[in-house]
C-alpha cells in the first residue's frame, strides 16, 4: 500500500530533515485493516532516526502532535484506530517547537 | 482503485459540520469538542479572537501597535489574524512587526528570514532589534563565554529590554505577543510550581505593563495552541519551527508534557487553569518593588542599575556569574529601596529562551 507521510512543526528533523515521505507498507500478518496504530509503530521503525520520545509516547503521538489524514483530524476518526487505505496522506505536526 | 465519485477521498469521521450542517468536518475544537469544517473553523477562530480584543478593549482606532514576531506559529498566526481583523473591522491599527536578532547562528538567522517574508505576505513594516546592537554581545558570544548553564537569564533579561527599545523605535502605543491558551496555563502552573503566587494572578491578564514603557497584550490568551496550527496548516502560513539550540530548561518543559497529558484527558483544562489562576486574589504581604530607572540605562528599574545592565557589567568584566540569581551585595547592594520581593523577583516568561514569543 502506497502513503504519503508528512512531517512539520519540527517532527522532520527526527527523519533526515525530509518533510515528506512516499512509502511503502504492508498489512501486518493477521490484521484485516491497516490502521494508524500499525502505521506509527512502521513509522517509529523506519523513519524515525533520533529522539524517538518526542513523536511517541506508549503506543500512541506523544500529546502536542496533531495527526490529520487525508486532512481531516484524526480525533474525528478515530484516532489510533482510524483505517488507512491505499493513496492517504497522513501529515504529523509538532505544536511543541518555537513560538 | 476507487470509481467514480471517489475524487475525494471517503470520509472516515462524521458526516457533517455541526455549524453549518453542509461541509464535512475537519477538526474537534479542544475548547467545545465541536466536530467542524474548514470553512467554519476559520470564522469562529477569527470571531473569538475579535470578541476578546473587543470585550478587553485592547486597542483604540489610531493606535500603532507592533507585532512581536518571532517567525514562529503563535506569532505568524497573530501578525495574519490581526491585519485581517483590522481590515474586517476597521479597527484603525497601524500594525509593525517587531523582531529580536539574539545573534544565535542556525536558529534566529533563520527565523528571521521567514520573519522577512512575513513583511512582504502581510504588507506590515518589520523592525529588527539586535543583541550585538544594543548590549554588543550577540548570545553566540555570551554562550561562547558563560556556558549553557544561565544563558537563558541573559536571553530572557535582553529579550524582555529589546523589545521595549524596539517598541521605542518604531513609536507604538502597545506590544502585543503571541501567548496562547496553553502558554498562559503552563505559566500559571509554573507560578504555583515556585510558590509566587504573588505573579499568579498577574501572570493571567490579557494586558501588562502598563507601568512600564509600553503595554503589551496577549490576544491569544483563549487560543488553543492545537488551534493556531491547525490554523495555520490549514491556511498555509509560513512559519519556522525548530527549537532554540540554547533552550535546556527541563522543568518548563516537564510543566508543558504535563499540560498536554491533561489537554488529552479533558481539553478544557486548559482554560479551567488559565481560570484559576485569575481568581486567585489572596492577601498578600508581598510588596512589589518601586520602580525607579537604571542610573546607567534609563530603563525601567526597581534597583540603581536595571537587571540588564548588571548581567552586562558582568560580561564586560569577565565575571558572567554577576547578576545570576540573587544578589550578593555587589553593585545594587547599597541601593535602599530593594525589598525582599524585588531582589528575588524573576518574572516567568512563558516559552523557553529563543522560542522568542516573548
Ligand atoms: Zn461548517
Ligand atoms: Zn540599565
Ligand atoms: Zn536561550
Amino acid at each position: 500500500m502506497q502513503l504519503t507521510l508528512e512531517f512539520g512543526g519540527g517532527l522532520e528533523l527526527l527523519c533526515d530533515s525530509e518533510k515528506i515521505h512516499k512509502v511503502n507498507v504492508d498489512l501486518p500478518n493477521g490484521a484485516d485493516d491497516f490502521t494508524m496504530k500499525h502505521l506509527l509503530s512502521w513509522v517509529r521503525t523506519n523513519l524515525i532516526k533520533e529522539r524517538p520520545e518526542m513523536f511517541m509516547k506508549g503506543d500512541t503521538v506523544r500529546p502536542g502532535v496533531l495527526v490529520l489524514v487525508n486532512d481531516c483530524d484524526w480525533e474525528l476518526s478515530g484516532q489510533l484506530d482510524t483505517t488507512i487505505e491505499e493513496k492517504d496522506v497522513i501529515v504529523f505536526i509538532s505544536t511543541l517547537h518555537g513560538g | 482503485m476507487e470509481a467514480g465519485e471517489a475524487k475525494s477521498k471517503k470520509p472516515r469521521g462524521p458526516r457533517l459540520c455541526c455549524i453549518c450542517n453542509q461541509r464535512r468536518p475537519v477538526l474537534k475544537r479542544p475548547k467545545t469538542l465541536q466536530q467542524i469544517c474548514r470553512e467554519c473553523f476559520y470564522e469562529v477562530f477569527e470571531e473569538e479572537i475579535h470578541q476578546v480584543i473587543v470585550k478587553n478593549r485592547l486597542f483604540k482606532s489610531g493606535e500603532r501597535v507592533a507585532i512581536g514576531a518571532s517567525g514562529g506559529k503563535d506569532s505568524t498566526v497573530l501578525a495574519y489574524v490581526l491585519s485581517e481583523l483590522n481590515r474586517r473591522h476597521n479597527y484603525g491599527l497601524d500594525l509593525f512587526l517587531l523582531s529580536i536578532d539574539e545573534g544565535i547562528t542556525g536558529y534566529r538567522d533563520d527565523s528571521l528570514e521567514t520573519v522577512k517574508r512575513n513583511e512582504v505576505q502581510y504588507g506590515l513594516p518589520l523592525q529588527i532589534v539586535s543583541y550585538k546592537d544594543l548590549y554588543g554581545w550577540t548570545m553566540d558570544e555570551i554562550v561562547k563565554m558563560i556556558g549553557l548553564k544561565n544563558n537563558c537569564t541573559f536571553c530572557g533579561v535582553f529579550r524582555r529590554q529589546a523589545l521595549d527599545r524596539g517598541a521605542a523605535l518604531l513609536k507604538v502605543d502597545k506590544l502585543v505577543t503571541g501567548h496562547n491558551a496553553d502558554d498562559i496555563a503552563e505559566t500559571v502552573l509554573l507560578n504555583i510550581l515556585r510558590g509566587d503566587i504573588a505573579r499568579l494572578s498577574r501572570c493571567t491578564s490579557i494586558t501588562t505593563g502598563e507601568d512600564g514603557p509600553i503595554p503589551r497584550c496577549k490576544p491569544f490568551k483563549y487560543t488553543y495552541e492545537k488551534e493556531i496550527v491547525m490554523y495555520a496548516y490549514f491556511k498555509k502560513l509560513d512559519y519556522f519551527s525548530t527549537e532554540c539550540i540554547y533552550s535546556p530548561n527541563a522543568y518548563r518543559g516537564f510543566a508543558r508534557e504535563f499540560i498536554k497529558d491533561l489537554e488529552r484527558l479533558r481539553p478544557r483544562a486548559i482554560l479551567d487553569i488559565i481560570k484559576s489562576g485569575e481568581d486567585f486574589r489572596i492577601a498578600t504581604t508581598t510588596k512589589m518593588p518601586e520602580q525607579g530607572t537604571c542610573e546607567r540605562c534609563g530603563y525601567i528599574s526597581s534597583q540603581k542599575w536595571c537587571k540588564a545592565c548588571v548581567l552586562l557589567e558582568g560580561l564586560n568584566r569577565g565575571l558572567p556569574k554577576m547578576g545570576i540569581g540573587r544578589p550578593r551585595g555587589n553593585l545594587n547592594g547599597d541601593h535602599k529601596k530593594v525589598t525582599k520581593a524585588g531582589a528575588t523577583a524573576k518574572s516567568i516568561e512563558s516559552k523557553q529562551c529563543g522560542s522568542l514569543d516573548f
